[in-house]
């Protein structure tokens, strides 16, 4: 009977509930979309149209002047540059080679799956906390006093958690079938990671390092108390000096400094922003760059 | 030629399952199919051989659609299936699907049990009230199984994860949960690739079991399976039909060099 019915295809009235209901879920993930871009273009967009006068070449490039009220915020540019890029030096590497250790070698035993467990509630602890250790440790403990190594090390130990997690995940998303026929060739461990795993993985795991940018870049807390001041005329020659950082500088300069421009504030956060967004636009070429030579 | 034989079948409504016309495929810039004019008989198993990449999967995934849902391919000519023209815009693309039946080279079962795969796309339709199978989920699920001849070796371990079956026993799986919804036609991507002789053969059984009830095209690459399991057979070569006749007379004369030269394995 249907055979014969020359509207065989036709939408019956089920297909077009389901398609109503699908496209009434379609809208609202849409909708969620839209939801989660929106703050993020008010902020921008906030901040380009009222701290977009103040920016300068003299304000990037001079330190502040008059309790902060006038000149420019380079210490504290420089001072973030510094503490991101000696955070980064320490937790990228130390992160990515857990990650290998935990994903390729070690086996799946309760004593695994307690320290994934332990590294994804690291991943939640609230960064004040990591404040208190760092002051705790890297400053008094291991008497680096209030310095950018100990800053660095506190933002290390905050951001890496994110780091082996994004890393686990990428590695552990290469099909076991992969490291088989490497093994299967005669290819050690190692090998078979570094000419397989690693190249299929890269992407993602650069992902964790952008999360981790970020977050390094903006946080307050951690650095409070471990190597960032409020104010000092100088700019950091090693990592056992102090420094301004651009965080930091946003709060005084939005909290504590009565009689300031408006401008300013929203200046120093729109330069934090763009500095942010410079490196992950860095990191996004670099990966596209390397998914580009990946021939498969 | 000698077609004719099969109006011994019950005479369907439309003679072709699926009649192409001027099907042209491109996949980007490249064009995997010429002008492909098939016209595939109801009711029948039709095999379709060729070397690797002549466009076997691409013919068979356009039948379904599924081709399309890859952004750069671009389609060009009619496909009609049982006399209707699936890329009309009027079309709806789940009946399409659930009308034309595809199993893959791979096993795919789903990873639930047994019975929730064969249930899974009855679910998705009963509601409608269109032809589907009109029994209870048990009925169902026995008769679809017994049709694949897994009943027997599966009713005590219907809660079983599919996955876990063998490989042989997931194909047949694959092929018995498209058949609650009654579909027109199965189409079959080298079902038999990934299975052993005894499954082969198993495999082979079964689609003679389904002959007349569904139409059936199945890709192979396997020379005897193709004479020993199909009524007619499609010979393709570079994304275009070089013959298509009635199995026993293309295997033993064929009428194109090219085709003569494939069987007897002098490339491919
Ligand atoms: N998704 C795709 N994107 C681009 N090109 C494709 C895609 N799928 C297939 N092709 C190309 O189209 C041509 C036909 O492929 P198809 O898979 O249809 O061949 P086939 O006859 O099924 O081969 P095989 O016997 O190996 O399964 C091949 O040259 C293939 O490289
Ligand atoms: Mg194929």
């Amino acid at each position: 009977m249907a055979t014969a019915n020359p509207t065989m295809f036709q939408a019956s009235d089920l297909n077009q509930h389901n398609e109503r209901v699908q496209r009434r879920y379609r809208l609202l993930f849409g909708l969620m979309t839209l939801l989660l871009i929106t703050p993020v273009l008010l902020i921008l967009g906030t901040l380009v149209v009222k701290g977009g006068a103040a920016i300068s070449w003299e304000f990037l490039l001079t330190a502040p002047t008059d309790g902060m009220r006038t000149g420019g915020l380079f210490p504290a540019l420089l001072g973030t540059i510094w503490l991101v890029t000696v955070a980064l030096l320490l937790s990228v590497p130390i992160g990515i080679f857990a990650a290998i250790y935990l994903s390729e070698y070690a086996g799946d035993n309760w004593f695994t799956r307690t320290i994934n467990l332990a590294i994804i509630n690291l991943a939640g602890v609230p960064s004040i906390v990591h404040a208190l250790f760092g002051l705790g440790a890297f400053v008094l403990f291991f008497k680096f006093g209030t310095s950018i190594l100990a800053a660095s090390l506190t933002l290390a130990v905050m951001t890496m958690p994110v780091v082996i997690v994004a890393t686990r995940e990428s590695l552990q998303a290469v099909p076991q079938a992969f490291r088989e026929a490497c093994w299967n060739m005669g290819a050690t461990r190692w090998q078979t990671i570094r000419r397989v795993v690693l190249p299929n993985s890269i992407t993602g795991i650069l992902t964790g390092v952008i999360l981790e940018v970020s977050r390094t870049a903006g946080e307050t807390a951690p650095i409070m108390f471990t190597g960032a001041v409020f104010f000092t005329p100088f700019l950091p020659q090693s990592v056992f000096d102090q420094t301004m950082a651009l965080s930091l500088h946003l709060f005084v300069a939005a909290t504590q400094v009565p009689e300031i421009a408006e401008q300013v504030p929203f200046g120093i956060a729109l330069v934090l922003i763009a500095l942010v967004l410079t490196m992950n636009s860095v990191s996004i070429a670099f990966r596209m760059w390397l998914r580009g030579k990946k021939k498969w | 030629m000698n077609t004719d034989q099969t109006a011994a079948l019950p005479q369907p409504t439309h003679q072709y399952a699926i009649d192409s016309q001027g099907l042209n495929l491109w996949y980007g810039t490249f064009q995997a199919l010429y002008d492909v004019d098939l016209r595939i008989r109801q009711g029948m198993i039709t095999s379709m051989i060729g070397p690797s990449g002549c466009g076997k999967s691409t013919f068979l995934r356009s039948v379904n659609r599924i081709n399309e849902r890859l952004g750069y391919v671009r389609i060009e000519g009619s496909i009609q299936v049982m006399g209707e023209n699936i890329y009309d815009p009027q079309v709806e693309l789940v009946q399409v699907r659930k009308q034309v039946g595809m199993v893959f080279q791979r096993p795919n079962p789903l990873p639930i049990s047994i019975r929730d795969n064969i249930l899974f796309s009855h679910r998705l339709h009963a509601k409608g009230g269109g032809d589907v199978h009109q029994g209870t989920p048990d009925e169902i699920v026995e008769q679809s199984l017994r049709q694949v001849l897994l009943w027997d070796k599966v009713k005590d371990q219907l809660k079983r994860k599919a996955t876990e079956l063998s490989l042989e026993e997931q194909q047949k799986l694959c092929i018995a949960r498209l058949l609650p919804v009654k579909p027109k036609m199965l189409l079959m991507d080298e079902p038999c690739s990934a299975l052993d002789p005894k499954g082969t053969e198993a495999v082979e059984e079964l689609l003679w079991e389904l002959r007349g009830q569904y139409t059936i095209l199945i890709v192979t690459h396997n020379m005897a399976q193709a004479r020993r399991a199909s009524e007619e057979c499609v010979f393709m070569l570079m994304g275009k039909v070089v013959e298509h006749a009635r199995t026993d007379e293309m295997f033993v004369t064929p009428a194109h060099k090219e085709t003569a030269d494939y069987i007897e394995g002098r490339y491919g």
